[in-house]
């Protein structure tokens, strides 16, 4: 063997390898984190049922109820029949193969994705899988984290591998230092809008460079989980002292000599000098805006400052065509400046910004302010363990005062599989992922922001950024 | 999933073509949460028609199905293939499928087997003039008998060998079984573990 220098995404692959591939068939992986949810397991426990096979290793498997938890009335029955047979079935198929679970009312409930890392499962190096396409999320540790189908559930938790085909590297720097105001959520709105939501097909994503660097580990867990929207089969972060800090000290770390090893190992993982990647993408963060979605696709961005653009001006036939269906749905006429906007809801939550950090963040804008009349604001802490913190912090108390809805965690109005949906024409300013036709409820409007827009928004109605309130106060004065 | 090798059972002529799965199973069906049970979803909305042939009391029992050309046409969805298994069937004649149908088949024990359209015809006429009349499939040499009629399938060779072992995907990946313990054994103490809970 060569000491051909490797990026972080082909270390980690190396380091699964259980089956080489031959003649093109994929390579065979070792899994190390499998976390289940509701929505995508019920069929994979059932056909392990079927076929009498046992699941491989339960001490690497966690479930926790999320897409289909209520936010209200948590102690009450699911009503919506669907809903409530999805929970069913996953608490009973636990319960049956012997799987860890964090049920609604439990302080470790929640978006599974927020989940793992506060627990401290999610770590550098590991191979991390879920059946949800977010999973993503978990790169910012340096893991390699890849959503799945069910069939693909079933199969590890069957045997703990996964058949994987090779992928290609991009390797995403963003160099510089962000301006106030302006935070991950729209580092990773520019980069979606720039390479396209099928730029990163094929692709592990590294995001690299001296912004990166700066950004704490909530931050690059946002970047990280929106990796998907660009395409790609993994968005990974290499692990640093930051890394480790927020680590330390969790439920699951390692603790004594095995912590000392851990590291060890985690030093060797960074990408090396002189390792190539398949393509390369740059950013400036000095210049970098408050993002806006202003389509239906997470690639229809703008900077919060500029107009809606007008389709005209865009020379792909697809991508006009794409831009005009969705300023139809979005009922936005080209030119309109985006701050002129206004919305009937603020949804701060999702598993893209429903940290503490985002919580926080979102509170100190709005606290001894006034919501904007009308609007509705919708606070969904990602765990319920983030909700207990924020209680601790005195956060509801702000967000109540503020006249927000204090909610119980899941996954909620991202994707509206419970009650929590936007009726038709209605619109949006939300922290989530996901701005198509008809995710947040049918006929609904989505316009994806940062935790900071969201609130700046629900205090003025209108797209905003917390810049926009420190101009309304100074001219007030 | 068990080997197949050689089967019989009741022939079923089904006089269409381009059956896409969303008339294999509608979509309100995908909304469960178990992997069988669909036999009574299975062409759902021709079962409301007294004359469909499913209906008529001979090819009730029927596990071998002889169909149209494009079968298995449109969405993705697998459960197209649980349909036609839960119901009895255990291999499909079409001469000509959709490729995700045809992999999802193999992946579930299904037999798909590709016959000419001229050979789709015979099978019809024999089924229709008998009805009832039992096929006889067998994987091993590639034919489709009917009595005195014999008729030829193809299939691809790692797919027969698939459903000649038994193999679904999992099935698969455990003939490296002793890999994946290998590996396992070579982890180190400090990867994290879900159990026991530590609170
Ligand atoms: S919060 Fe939204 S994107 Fe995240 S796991 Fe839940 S539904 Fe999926």
């Amino acid at each position: 063997m060569t000491n051909k220098p490797l990026t972080l995404a082909e270390k980690v692959w190396n380091d699964h390898l259980v089956v080489k591939g031959k003649d093109g068939s994929p390579d065979l992986l070792y899994i190390d984190l499998h976390l289940v949810h509701e929505v995508t397991s019920p069929q994979a426990f059932d056909g392990l049922r079927l076929a009498g096979r046992p699941v491989r290793r339960t001490d690497l498997t966690i479930a926790t109820e999320d897409h289909n938890t209520p936010t209200w009335d948590i102690d009450k029955p699911i009503a919506d029949p669907v809903s409530r047979t999805q929970i069913e079935a996953l608490r009973h198929n636990a319960a049956e193969f012997g799987v860890r679970i964090h049920s609604l009312g439990d302080a470790e409930q929640g978006i599974v994705h927020v989940v793992g890392p506060q627990l401290g499962l999610t770590m550098p190096g590991l191979t991390v899988v879920c059946g949800d396409s977010h999973t993503s999320t978990h790169g910012a540790f340096g893991a390699l984290a890849m959503g799945i189908g069910t069939s693909e559930v079933e199969h590890v938790l069957a045997t703990q591998t996964l058949p994987l085909k090779p992928f290609k590297t991009m390797a995403i720097n963003v160099e510089g230092t962000l301006r106030p105001g302006v935070t991950a959520k729209d580092i990773i709105l520019a980069v979606i809008a720039k390479i396209g939501t099928g730029g990163g097909q094929g692709y592990v994503l590294e995001y690299r460079g001296s912004a990166i660097r700066a950004l704490s580990m909530e931050a690059r867990m946002t970047i990280c989980n929106m990796s998907i929207e660009a395409g790609a089969r993994a968005g990974m972060v290499a692990p640093d002292q930051i890394t480790y800090d927020y680590l330390e000290g969790r439920p699951h770390a390692p603790i004594g000599a095995d912590w000392d090893a851990a590291v060890a190992y985690w030093n060797t993982l960074p990408t090396d000098e002189g390792a190539k990647f398949d393509t390369e993408v740059f950013l400036d963060a000095n210049t970098l805006d408050p993002f806006v979605t202003w389509g239906t696709n997470p690639g229809q961005g703008v900077s919060l400052n500029e107009n809606v653009p007008n389709p005209d001006d865009i020379s792909d036939p697809n991508e006009k065509a794409a831009a005009l269906r969705a300023l139809e749905y979005m009922d936005l006429k080209a030119g309109t400046p985006m701050k002129e906007i206004a919305v009937n809801t603020v949804f701060l939550g999702s598993c893209t910004n429903s940290r503490i950090e985002d919580l926080r963040a979102a509170a100190a804008i709005i606290e001894g302010q006034k919501k904007a009349e009308g609007v509705r604001f919708m606070v969904v802490p990602g765990s319920a363990r983030v909700r207990l913190q924020a209680e601790a912090e005195g956060l509801d108390k702000i967000f109540k005062d503020f006249g927000a809805e204090w909610r119980f965690a899941g996954c909620s109005m991202c994707l509206g599989m419970n009650p929590d949906q936007l009726a038709p024409g209605e619109r949006a300013a939300s922290t989530s992922n996901r701005n198509f036709e008809g995710r947040q409820g049918k006929g609904a409007r989505t316009h994806l922001v940062s935790p900071l827009v969201a609130a700046a928004t629900a205090i003025r109605g209108t797209l905003s950024s917390p810049a926009d309130l420190l101009e309304q106060n100074a001219g007030a004065n | 999933m068990e080997k197949f090798e050689i089967f019989t059972g009741v022939g079923v002529p089904l006089r269409r073509s381009n059956v896409d799965t969303d008339q294999i199973i509608p979509a309100v069906y995908l909304k469960r949460i178990t992997k069988t049970g669909f036999e009574d979803a299975l062409f759902s909305a021709w079962r409301n028609d007294p004359e469909f042939v499913l209906n008529q009391e001979p090819y009730k029992a029927g596990q071998v199905l002889v169909a149209g050309p494009d079968f298995g046409t449109g969405s993705s969805r697998e459960h197209a293939v649980w349909a036609l298994r839960d119901y009895g069937f255990k291999a499909v004649f079409s001469s000509k499928f959709a490729d995700i149908f045809r992999g999802n088949s193999g992946k579930q024990g299904l037999v798909a087997g590709e016959i000419s359209e001229e050979d789709t015809e015979k099978l019809w006429a024999a089924l229709e003039a008998n009805p009832g009349a039992e096929i006889t499939v067998n994987l091993i040499e590639q034919t489709a008998t009917i009595g005195e009629l014999s008729v030829h399938f193809d299939i691809d060779e790692y797919t027969k060998w698939r459903l000649l072992e038994g193999l679904d995907d999992i099935g698969l990946t455990l003939r490296d079984e002793q890999a994946i313990t290998d590996f396992e054994a070579k982890r180190p103490a400090w990867m994290p573990k879900t159990l026991p809970a530590k609170h």
